[in-house]
């Protein structure tokens, strides 16, 4: 009973998400398809936190604890590398919201 | 149905922490809301940050098992990768950045799969339901680390871009590593085995299956690729959050879902193809052979202009629109044609830009390379706003451009292109088009436009053409 109380919400969960992500997604202009992608590359990262629950069980076993460190570096490598790279990007697209004036201001070199 | 035993008991963390998580996909969907225009999504990012941050912190203080050193390894080996390649990437590298990073996602989850699998000894006392969860997240885990591997490899020259395919066995291949994968991890599922060899051959099937559908991909379908892999790798994240019973991993994972097939679709739909088809492979290859016979086929003349003849027809427009492709972005010319706006510009021409969604090798890939270039976002017009301006443009400026300004994908049925929305540049008042050659494009069609009478061809390297009539432009 229990077991399935959990299954169900936490399909109703995934299935609420998914509506969720198809109307918030929908918004992004297509100007910012990429750093939309490295973002979600981000935060998909977040498999890291498998990798941090499962890895006290780990016990003794080399293998485990090897396959284990390369998911938790993995996951690190995501969510790291994709926040700071989209961060990149996006100072890019801020740098001059308006063609006219204060252009000027922003440019740098 | 009894309680799970000791050994599952890491699957089925219960917690009041799990309001944080809550906190955290809260955040995920707050940042993502800011990315809808570039003055708020710098911040959005950050927001996602913070719910990254919250997520992992909240984790490690509700654990209470040992092996803090593993995680410390781990995180340090993941920065130390992460942020410098992060830091110094190119815009121009880009896609197969985007890809990497998706496939360490998809290795990270199918690893964790694994690690479940083993430390529950072939997922005894788990409800069946984790485990099918779990095997779902790693065979597609595993498909997605392999086929972005293989992306990475074709985007950055490792492998060849063109298709490298089995021929007409390539789907029966695909669909028999598929059937194998899914009836090992039935079998496993269904308590049949828990055989650690059994779990290791639908490893190796799917990532098998992996190799087997990107390398028959050409460059041109890159993007579609790419975004489809983003997506699975978000489904598995989801998958793994379900067997872990962890809301924020589902959300996350769910959303990154969504994200990748929205992209998925419209990458598709710009051109012209259908996802199956691009599945199916074979086409979008460098060098298709259709293309080489067709070249020269067509009766009509070509008009070539020079740097000089071009500065004076551009010197005296009133509205000019340059539609970059995948030509501006390989000879690196954003920042030439971003000199060139500004000479134009000061000469009180009206500039804008037309970006066809599948312009570049990643959706959304151009208006980075002109953002970096210091372009501003107002000057980037998508496709749909284009079209409605070239009737008042006296010049557009193509620059490596082809596929996706061919009039026959509207006008000829017959054209395998038929149906695509292309940027409607035949409807401005003159076109020139800078090219290196008459050659035709990835889809190895011929374009209309270039026999247009309207037309004129300036052909060269995209960055030295366009740097000529900056020059040109000064001189007037």
């Amino acid at each position: 009973m229990i077991l399935a109380s959990v299954l169900t919400t936490n399909l109703a969960i995934l299935v609420l998400a998914g509506f969720i992500g198809f109307v918030v997604i929908s918004k992004v202009p297509n100007t910012l398809h990429t750093p939309l992608m490295s973002g979600t590359n981000a935060i998909h990262g977040i498999v890291l936190l498998g990798g941090l629950l499962i890895v006290g069980f780990s016990g003794n076993g080399t293998f485990n604890k090897i396959i284990l460190v390369i998911a938790i570096a993995f996951g690190t490598i995501n969510v790291v590398g994709g926040f700071l790279v989209t961060d990149r990007m996006l100072e890019m697209f801020k740098a001059k919201p308006k063609s006219g004036g204060d252009g000027d201001k922003g440019a740098k070199s | 149905m009894s309680a799970p035993p000791l050994a599952s008991s890491f699957l089925q963390s219960t917690s009041f922490l799990d309001v944080l998580y809550i906190v955290a996909f809260a955040l995920f969907i707050q940042g993502l809301r800011g990315l809808s225009g570039p003055t708020t999504a710098v911040r959005g990012n950050r927001i996602a940050g913070v719910g990254m941050a919250i997520a992992v912190i909240a984790t490690l203080l509700n654990r209470n098992e040992g092996n803090w050193g593993l995680i410390v390894l781990g995180i340090a080996l993941g920065t130390a990768v992460g942020v410098p390649a992060a830091r110094q990437v190119k815009m121009t590298a880009m896609p197969q950045m985007v890809a990497l990073f998706n496939g360490v996602g998809g290795g990270a989850v199918f690893l964790i799969s694994w690690s479940e699998f083993r430390l529950t000894h072939g997922y005894q006392g788990v409800a069946t339901y984790i485990t099918i969860f779990s095997l779902f997240a790693a065979i597609v885990g595993s498909v997605s680390f392999w086929g972005s591997n293989i992306a990475f490899g074709k985007l950055q020259e490792i492998i060849p871009g063109r298709p490298i395919s089995l021929g007409s066995s390539q789907q029966i291949v695909n669909l028999l590593l598929l059937i194998l994968a899914v009836a090992a991890g039935v079998d496993i599922a269904s308590g049949g085995t828990h055989s650690q060899g059994i779990f290791i051959v639908m490893l190796v099937c799917a990532a098998l299956l992996g190799n087997a559908v990107v390398f028959p991909i050409g460059g041109a379908d890159m993007p579609v690729v790419i975004s489809m892999l983003n997506a699975f790798t978000g489904l598995s994240a989801a998958a793994t959050g379900i067997a872990l019973n962890n809301p924020a991993l589902i959300v996350a994972g769910m959303i990154v879902g969504a994200s990748g097939s929205i992209l998925t679709n419209l990458m598709a739909v710009a051109m012209n193809r259908s996802i199956p088809a691009i599945i199916a492979g074979g086409f979008g290859g460098t060098g298709a052979v259709a293309g080489a016979e067709g070249a020269g086929a067509h009766a009509g003349t070509v008009k070539s202009t020079s740097a000089a003849d071009a500065a004076i027809q551009l010197a005296y427009a009133n509205r000019v629109v340059i539609v970059p492709g995948s030509g501006m972005a390989v000879a690196q010319a954003q920042h030439a044609v971003r000199e060139l706006t500004k000479e134009l510009e000061k000469r009180g021409v009206e500039v804008s830009y037309a970006i066809h969604p599948v312009a570049g090798r990643m959706p959304g890939h151009m208006n980075v390379l002109l953002a970096e270039a210091d372009v501003p976002y107002d000057q980037l017009k998508e496709m749909e706003e284009a079209n409605q301006e070239f009737g008042r443009t006296d010049v557009s400026l193509v620059i490596g451009a082809n596929d996706v300004t061919n009039p026959a994908a509207k006008t000829n049925p017959a054209s395998p292109i038929y149906g695509m929305p292309i940027l409607e540049v035949n409807d401005s008042h003159s076109v020139i088009v800078i090219k290196r050659s008459m050659n035709p494009g990835f889809a190895g069609i011929e374009n209309e436009l270039y026999y247009d009478p309207k037309t004129a061809m300036l052909f060269g390297d995209a960055k030295s053409a366009v740097s000529e009539i900056t020059a040109e432009l000064s001189q007037l």
